[in-house]
């Protein structure tokens, strides 16, 4: 556990930061240590950027168009590609399924013919062209087949992809956090710094903005607003409004941390000695007070992110936030809605899974950094 | 002095740190003994182990990190030897001696005692578990002891929270809680550092005075030689974890051996010196893989070759006096250079 | 203390005023108004309504005047306890609140208790027994705790109860027992239900506080004042309970400001999903249809209740820390 090599390097690394101008270069460094140990946290991470991945090339990696309905394939469960037969390894197949309309309820019914044996190909070109990233158009997926459809997650009630439509759900639902997080970042940012550098009145007013916004339960506040969205919107007008709603409660955490970390830095020497050569309010903001918050930001804003994605599902999920033809997680989970749906069709839930994993995956993270940006805790 | 004139035996004691930056040696090897009425003082810049080591003899050293991790602590009880360093930290043998044998206090006496609870009812707290009464006894008990402690009127300050009671006068309260055990072994640690020098002087003489009354053995830490020559019969000057000197207090500041503790004696103010105040150069090194050399050598004035490639063993210099250095090492002066 | 409670209270006056304005203007923020989504949905339904009949009713309501007439309208009414109509059923917002807020202010009460019980012992126990197993297993819970959305849990709970146990756990009662005068039999139905929304909302809540108590406490054990207490030779789990987690819960005491807001939240969207008797279904339902003057009224006692929680909650904190009692 003890490794002695690397203790010597810590030691080194702390004894370069006393009071020198490398000092956030090296603290950066020392927090990125601390943080590497933090498994869950590394674990956090890769699981983001798989997401993320995924959500950026989600037309590759899924067989379908979000919005495209198999209607002969209404609530199918979720088929698996196989590579293994009785025969020991094969090449990928899938068992298709088979629908026959029941003539008494006049339900579709859906059976597994495990007879049957339809080769999958990776690497697979439809008929239909998507656009790659948003650039260029292609119609190259990652599987596909021509005999039949695959569905890894099943279909919903009108006969959609459920994977097909959770990644490319990812789009919408992964970047709501992001720029919600950075509209309020700036407000944050703008109130804190002003809040806790100005002190007295200034001080005093955005304090009790601050108590007030924080007693305000965040649900019915954002239901109130989703409601207002006009109705004839389009699903770009709704998803920034979303984000501001979203950030009309995210940025008091950000302000409030920065009030607190500027005011403890405003006493330290090298603030009182800009100020006294002359420096402006402005300047020792951007020069001297944020490079010294960044970390306690960063923390902030890895923790603020899961609350924004959990917003967005909730409002989508009520019907306040995005709505269809918008894929969002939260669009998906309407689905979910009614339990004895999900209890007959359980893979409506898989949505809530990635909604899951991807909070977690956060809040792993931003415990790591609050760790490592506080390494005396 | 005889055996039997011993109270505690310290032997090669190693308590150490496992801290994110490494294993941090905070007490390594130190021996010392305190003998039955005497009050030891141990004296060290911040950071040398004094505390750790009181804190290790009553087997409360901070967990998880730290950990007593080899020597031996023997207390002599009534009837038995125990070597605390063997026993379990919340054990009922621990327990018992802390309830009977032993006290300790604090430097900051603000936050020494609870906040909330009257500082009566910490008082008859300890009073209950070292002698068999009953709550309204030990009541009395408490308020006579606030008596002997000089908080007056005792009656009434036993209800007092606290932060009610100045500093000074909280200080006396904390005695009050550790004596109410009626100690052998009274452990204080920077017990006068908090306070203002006229309060410091009021406390230490009553420290004195109820050592004749109790019978008991001090053991005195300070960073202050003024303060440890005031109290102490005898010292142990520490540095880096281990002891580099004892001796009796008049030979102590008499004839300073170890250059550590030469240093001390000229870096603080004495009315009638004539000589200039010289604080010791340099800091005290973090005691992060320290090399095995003497610890010293960085700051010492008359550092040799071999100081900086062998730590010093320690060396016996007559009548209880003992440094470690090479100094001392038969003509070690005239060695090497 | 009196004089406390007193200036407390002064204060909470000019902040309701507040709240009564701002839930105003979350309500009037959609464009057209009742009238119009309530037209809107009968031409849906094939229906047709005479334009005089929907100016007639728009006029009733106060509709077409300018806002700051129509706000005070409303809130003239607060004193004598009349919070204005419901256009959709036509009667009183009162008699809504009332049927409601019982059961509202109940559950949000068991789930912070709920959240307390449990978040004590485990912060304690995570705290002394720091970096141990124990320790990570509950963080990890905790995580998890804070990354299901409330909304998921319910149905994840529903779905293992009707899956699994052949129990539909939806409501607060099956509806035989709905309206009639509580029998211990209904109440039993009732208790069968009512953990259902407190550990969905609980949950959320838990691992913050879990980490609040874990911090108090492990600063608590680092005080002077546990050494103290240990060198008298006290019982480590006297040390533990007695002196360092009774300071360490009184922070948790003022949480209740931030967690009360998190449970109203957290109860509304668990109301909805679960289908309660409580204010949250009927704020959703009235928002989508703008009863404004229902969902105004709910969104304002929501901030109402969290005010009057975190004053009882500083009240409580000034009597059991005498540090706070005597400044
Ligand atoms: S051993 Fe050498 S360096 Fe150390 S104190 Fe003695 S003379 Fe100085």
């Amino acid at each position: 556990m003890n490794n002695p090599k690397k203790q010597e390097k810590i030691t080194k690394d702390t004894e370069i930061t006393m009071g020198d101008p490398f000092k956030a270069k090296s603290h950066w460094q020392l927090m990125w240590q601390e943080f590497k140990n933090h498994k869950l946290a590394m674990g956090g991470i890769v699981v983001l950027i798989i997401l993320y991945v995924s959500a950026l090339f989600a037309g590759f990696l899924t067989p379908y168009n979000p919005n495209e309905r198999f209607s002969e394939y209404q609530n199918i469960a979720p088929q698996t590609i196989k590579f293994i037969d009785e025969d020991g390894l094969s090449a990928p197949y899938v068992h298709p399924v088979v629908g026959e309309r029941n003539m008494e309820t006049l339900a579709m019914e859906y059976t597994v013919d495990e007879s049957q044996k339809i080769p999958v190909d990776f690497i697979y070109r439809t008929e239909d062209t998507y656009k790659f990233m948003g650039l260029f158009e292609t119609n190259l997926k990652l599987f596909g087949s021509a005999e039949t459809q695959i569905f890894l997650f099943g279909t919903d009630g009108l006969g959609r992809d459920v994977f097909s439509r959770t990644i490319h759900g990812a789009r919408l639902s992964l970047t709501v956090g992001l720029i919600g997080i950075s509209v309020s970042l700036v407000l944050g940012l703008l109130l804190g710094g002003i809040s806790g550098y100005m002190g007295g009145m200034v001080d005093n007013f955005i304090q009790r903005v601050i108590e007030f916004t924080l007693a305000i339960p965040k649900i019915p506040l954002w239901m109130g607003l989703g409601a207002a969205l006009p109705q004839d919107w389009t699903v770009i007008q709704v998803y920034f409004a979303i984000t501001v709603i979203l950030s009309l409660t995210g940025w008091v955490g950000m302000a409030r941390v920065l009030r607190g970390q500027i005011l403890s830095l405003k006493e330290e020497d090298f603030v009182k000695a800009a100020r006294a050569a002359g420096a402006k309010g402005g300047r020792i903001i951007s020069k001297h007070l944020l490079p010294n918050c960044m970390s306690y930001i960063l923390v902030n804003l890895t923790l603020a992110i899961p609350g924004m994605i959990i917003g967005e599902t909730a409002l989508s999920f009520l019907g306040l936030g995005l709505r269809p033809p918008a894929v969002s997680w939260g669009v998906l989970l309407q689905e979910a809605q009614n339990v004895r749906a999900v209890a007959d069709y359980p893979w409506y839930f898989i949505p809530g899974i990635f909604v899951i994993i991807a909070v977690l995956a956060f809040n792993f993270v931003g415990d790591g950094l609050r760790d490592a940006a506080d390494p005396y805790h | 002095m005889k055996n039997n004139d011993i109270l505690l035996e310290v032997d090669n004691l190693r308590t150490y740190f496992d801290t994110r930056r490494g294993l941090a040696k905070a007490v390594d090897g130190v021996s010392f003994d305190l003998y039955k009425g005497e009050t030891l003082g141990i004296v060290g810049e911040s950071g040398c182990g004094k505390s750790i080591t009181s804190l290790s003899i009553l087997n409360l050293v901070p967990q998880p990190k730290g950990k007593i991790h080899g020597g031996e602590i023997k207390l002599h009880r009534e009837d038995e030897v125990v070597d605390i360093a063997k026993l379990k930290r919340t054990g009922k043998k621990m327990k018992d001696i802390r309830r009977k044998d032993s006290a300790m206090i604090f430097q900051d006496p603000m936050s020494s005692l609870s906040p909330v609870y009257t500082v009566g009812s910490q008082i008859m707290e300890g009073i209950m578990l070292s002698h068999d009464v009953d709550k309204v006894e030990a009541r009395e008990m408490a308020i006579e002891m606030l008596r002997k402690v000089g908080i007056s009127p005792a009656e009434q300050r036993i209800n007092d929270y606290p932060y009610q009671l100045s500093g000074g006068m909280n200080q006396r309260a904390m005695i009050a809680v550790a004596l109410a055990s009626n100690p052998n072994l009274l452990i204080a640690d920077e017990p006068t550092t908090a306070l203002d020098v006229t309060v410091e002087a009021q406390i230490l003489e009553l420290m004195a005075e109820l050592q004749q009354e109790y019978q008991m053995s001090i053991m005195f830490i300070s960073h202050d030689l003024d303060v440890i020559g005031e109290i102490s019969d005898r010292v142990v000057v520490m540095y880096t974890g281990k002891v580099v000197e004892v001796a009796e207090v008049e030979e102590l500041f008499y004839n300073p051996s170890h250059p550590y503790t030469q240093g001390l004696l000229q870096s603080i103010p004495k009315i009638g010196r004539k000589k200039e105040l010289k604080p010791i150069s340099g800091s005290v090194p973090q005691i992060y893989n320290l090399p095995d050399a003497c610890h010293f050598a960085p700051r010492c004035p008359h550092r040799m070759d071999i100081c900086t490639k062998k730590e010093p063993p320690t060396f016996d210099l007559g009548g209880g006096h003992q440094a470690k250095c090479w100094l001392y090492e038969e003509g070690g002066e005239n060695n090497e250079g | 203390m009196l004089s406390y409670i007193l200036r407390r209270t002064m204060i909470m006056i000019p902040m309701i005023i507040l709240i009564s304005m701002v839930s105003f203007l979350i309500i009037t923020l959609p464009p057209g108004s009742y009238i119009d989504s309530y037209l809107a949905n009968l031409q849906r339904m094939g229906g047709e309504v005479e334009q005089s009949r929907a100016d007639a009713l728009a006029d009733r309501y106060g509709l077409n005047d300018p806002i700051y007439e129509q706000y005070w309208k409303w809130v003239k009414g607060f004193p004598s306890g009349n919070f204005g109509m419901v256009f959709s059923e036509e009667r009183p917002v009162m008699d809504v609140i009332q049927e409601r807020i019982g059961f509202t202010i109940l559950i949000s009460v068991l789930t912070l208790l709920f959240t307390w019980i449990l978040s004590i012992p485990i912060g304690i126990y995570s705290a002394v027994k720091q970096y141990s197993f124990g320790d990570y297993f509950f963080t990890f819970f905790g995580f998890l705790g804070v990354s299901i959305p409330n909304f998921l849990l319910a149905i994840i709970i529903m779905f293992t109860g009707l899956r699994f146990f052949g129990v539909n756990l939806s409501g607060l009662m099956p509806a035989a027992y709905m309206g009639e005068p509580w029998t211990l039999a209904k109440i039993a139905e009732v208790l069968k239900r009512i953990w259902v929304p407190v550990v969905v909302v609980g949950t959320a809540g838990m691992a913050g506080l879990i980490r609040i108590m874990r911090a108090e406490m492990l600063d608590q054990l680092r005080q002077p004042y546990i050494q103290m207490a240990r060198s008298k030779g006290v019982d480590e789990i006297k040390v533990i309970i007695k002196y360092a987690a009774r300071i360490a819960v009184n922070p948790l005491i003022s949480t209740v400001g931030w967690l009360l807001p998190q449970i109203i939240s957290g109860g509304t969207i668990a109301g909805i999903v679960l289908g309660l008797p409580t204010l949250g279904p009927k704020l959703y339902d009235a928002l989508k249809i703008q009863d404004m003057y229902l969902a105004g009224t709910i969104i304002f006692i929501n901030i109402v209740l969290i005010l009057i929680g975190t004053l009882l909650s500083d009240i409580l904190l000034a009597l059991v820390d005498p540090r706070i009692r005597y400044d």
